[in-house]
């Protein structure tokens, strides 16, 4: 199960800066500010004006970077429901 | 400094700059009247003085953060009522920057506050709950009170945001006299690219004049007057037919007393301009004009006794004496 | 209002007003060195008796102004000079826009700022008002004002407010820096100290900062340094600052900027001078 579609917004609409280890994101259409674990910032890059589900962002930042989870897609699913509510990505 | 005359001419004429002589009282009066947005927006260019032009510059800059969080409260909205279908129609200060009007400009914003359909308050109520809102007030009186004669849900608080929304069916309390056709109101109002709804122009100049002069007692009201002043400059001189319009609207909603005295005052207080037939002065006038005013220039508020008798208006208005009398009753029991 | 005094700390400027003369006649003795005040204030405070009749009976103060709390309790007229004090705080806290503020205390020296942030009762005001004391020039003891455009710390020299036990390691300053005591506040006992000479004259004049210290103080603690991860130090930051939300994107910026530019530590200490003695020594590292 892919599960639905979601969307996030274009890649001038966040300022990330890397702090050990983290992602501290400006989010430009809502004002705030999150701080992110992998793979919360990949899954953003992904989706970054691209819709996809999860079995699509999974093949998008497989290549550059691993998922450690029995079920990767799920892992996927969950951040992205975390990632919807905080605003950050919307369904497609 | 006397009242709050001082700010709303020179918000009218921002060239008087020259001759303001208490600024610091001046921007007491401005925060006050939560008006201070507005104010640097109308002084950016004109000569200041430097302390002036920096506290200004401050507050520019802030509109723009109170402006984006008020646009991604209503984006925020839209996402979790797009599935029902439907109309959502943004009210007040979030309508007026989402549709990029003059009014929106420098604006103070507080709750977002959206206007639905009456027979979808319970699935609108569902899906915000749903996507991370939950009510304000637990007190079950207040609940059954909301419910069955406010013209709005009970105020909902988002979790994670700590914004509040505010959703009403119609634009008056049920049991207030004015009877407002909310349902004309969705029907006649305008999309915005996201497909939220803002209120036709006439309406918009209805809903702020009802909310000042039907229902409530008139505190942040030099802000309301100059909402209105804008719209009213902006509509006008965007379609020469407006008057008759906004005329035949504020008829149809039984508001045409509260829309005139609304074109009144904002041409006493702020110059606009209004029909001249609409400048016939109803002996009530100076007591309004004085209510709106009672700003002295430390900020404080003035005039108690005028100001206690514009708040029992204002609960005489949304309610049928013996029900006032039992609702200020439970309240007192508390 | 009846009574009223103006103010210019740094680059803020105070009007305030009150319904008695006592409150105010403390406040001008405590900062009677300081600069002209700025013709314009940034920010009203406003002493006010609760109830007209307040005024004379049993007075009570409600601390009001630009911006205000509504459910705050109010005080009692022996308080008046820290409701004053406490009104700045809330105008500060509330309506402060133009820089980032910061819980903080901040010294300088060499021209580099050292920042020290964390919880309350941390002992940082006291620490704060220690080194300016011992060769550090004190630019704040509770807020700390960083700049959005170049990211220095600009000075905001408050008068300090001593609690308690803190109170007698300044009985040696001279007597007309100190405030009244101030018994059975809602804080406990309290005193204020008005920052040295230097800490005034030079209040005008911004640091960038060198170092961000978290310190934490308990009579049992054994003398401890610990590096603090950058992601760790903007959350902290973060929580200690009541304006970062409505500063938007400058505000990140700025908070990101500081972060990872400047080293900090999480320091333990058990009395003043082991504090003191580590600050000497990260500072020379």
């Amino acid at each position: 199960m892919a599960g639905p579609a979601y969307i996030a917004d274009p890649p001038d609409a966040v300022r990330a800066v890397e702090l050990d280890g983290l992602t501290a994101l400006f989010h430009r259409p809502s004002g705030m500010t999150h701080i992110l674990a992998a793979p919360a910032p990949q899954i953003l890059a992904a989706l970054a004006a691209k819709a996809g589900d999860a079995e699509a962002i999974l093949a998008r930042i497989g290549e550059r970077f691993e998922i450690e989870a029995e079920d990767p897609a799920a892992a996927i699913a969950a951040r992205l429901a975390e990632l919807e509510a905080a605003g950050l990505v919307r369904r497609a | 400094m006397r009242d709050a005359r001082v700010l709303a001419r020179l918000l009218a004429d921002p060239s008087r700059a020259g001759a303001v002589e208490d600024w610091t009282g001046l921007l007491s009066i401005a925060r006050a009247e939560s008006l201070l947005g507005s104010l640097a927006w109308r002084l950016k260019g004109i000569r200041l003085p430097d302390k002036v032009a920096q506290i200004l510059e401050v507050a520019r800059r802030d509109s723009e953060t109170v402006r984006t969080q008020a646009l991604w409260e209503a984006e925020m909205a839209r996402r979790a009522l797009a599935p029902l279908g439907v109309p959502v129609i943004l009210l007040k200060g979030s309508a007026y920057v989402a549709a990029g009007l003059a009014a929106g400009v420098g604006r103070s914003i507080g709750d977002l506050d959206i206007l639905v359909p009456r027979d979808s308050l319970d699935r609108v109520q569902a899906a915000l709950l749903a996507a991370g809102w939950e009510w304000v007030k637990e007190d079950a009186y207040d609940d059954l009170y909301y419910r069955r004669w406010m013209h709005e849900l009970p105020p909902l608080i988002h979790k994670e945001r700590d914004r509040m929304i505010d959703v009403h069916h119609t634009i008056l309390p049920l049991t207030a006299r004015p009877t407002p056709d909310a349902a004309a109101m969705i029907a006649d109002s305008a999309r915005l690219g996201n497909g939220l709804g803002v209120l036709s122009p006439p309406d918009m100049i209805v809903h702020s004049a009802a909310h000042l002069f039907a229902d409530g007692d008139l505190a942040g009201g030099l802000r309301n007057l100059w909402d209105i002043d804008r719209l009213l400059r902006e509509f006008a001189e965007a379609d020469a037919g407006f008057w008759p319009k906004l005329e035949e609207r504020a008829s149809r909603h039984g508001l045409l007393a509260a829309v005139h005295r609304a074109g009144r005052l904002a041409h006493d207080l702020y110059g606009t301009p209004v029909p001249e037939i609409w400048r016939v002065r109803d002996s009530a006038d100076s007591l309004f004009k004085a209510r709106l005013l009672a700003r002295d220039g430390w900020g404080r508020a003035t005039r108690p006794a005028l100001r206690f008798a514009f708040y029992v208006r204002s609960h005489w208005l949304r309610m049928p004496p013996l029900m006032l009398a039992r609702h200020l009753w439970t309240k007192a029991r508390r | 209002m009846k009574h009223r005094l103006d103010l210019r700390i740094g680059p803020v400027s105070f009007r305030i007003g009150s319904d008695w003369r006592s409150p105010l006649d403390a406040l001008r003795r405590l900062y009677e060195t300081y600069p002209e005040p700025d013709p314009v204030a940034d920010f009203t405070v406003r002493l006010e008796a609760e109830r007209v009749w307040r005024r004379w009976l049993r007075p009570s103060v409600a601390i009001r102004g630009d911006y205000v709390l509504p459910d705050a309790a109010p005080m009692a007229l022996a308080h008046g000079l820290l409701a004053a004090e406490m009104g700045m705080n809330l105008q500060m806290a509330l309506g402060q826009k133009r820089f980032l503020l910061l819980h903080a205390a901040t010294v300088e020296k060499d021209g580099r700022a050292l920042l020290m942030t964390g919880e309350s009762g941390a002992g940082k005001s006291t620490l704060a008002a220690l080194l300016g004391e011992r060769g550090w020039r004190l630019m704040g003891d509770e807020f700390a004002l960083l700049d959005l455009a170049d990211g220095r710390l600009h000075p905001f020299p408050r008068a300090i407010s001593l609690k308690n036990r803190a109170i007698a390691l300044f009985d040696g300053v001279a007597p007309d820096r100190l405030g009244p005591l101030l018994a059975d506040t809602p804080k406990g006992t309290i005193r204020h100290l008005r920052p040295g000479a230097e800490a005034i004259a030079r209040m005008d004049e911004p640091a960038p900062p060198a170092l961000i210290l978290f310190p934490r103080y308990d009579p049992g603690f054994a003398r401890a340094i610990r590096p603090v991860g950058a992601a760790e130090v903007f959350v902290r930051l973060t929580q200690a600052s009541t304006n970062y939300v409505a500063l938007g994107e400058r505000g990140f910026a700025a908070l990101a900027g500081l972060v990872a530019a400047i080293p900090a530590r999480a320091i333990d200490y058990a009395d003043t001078d082991m504090a003191a003695a580590l600050v000497e020594e990260l500072w020379d590292q």
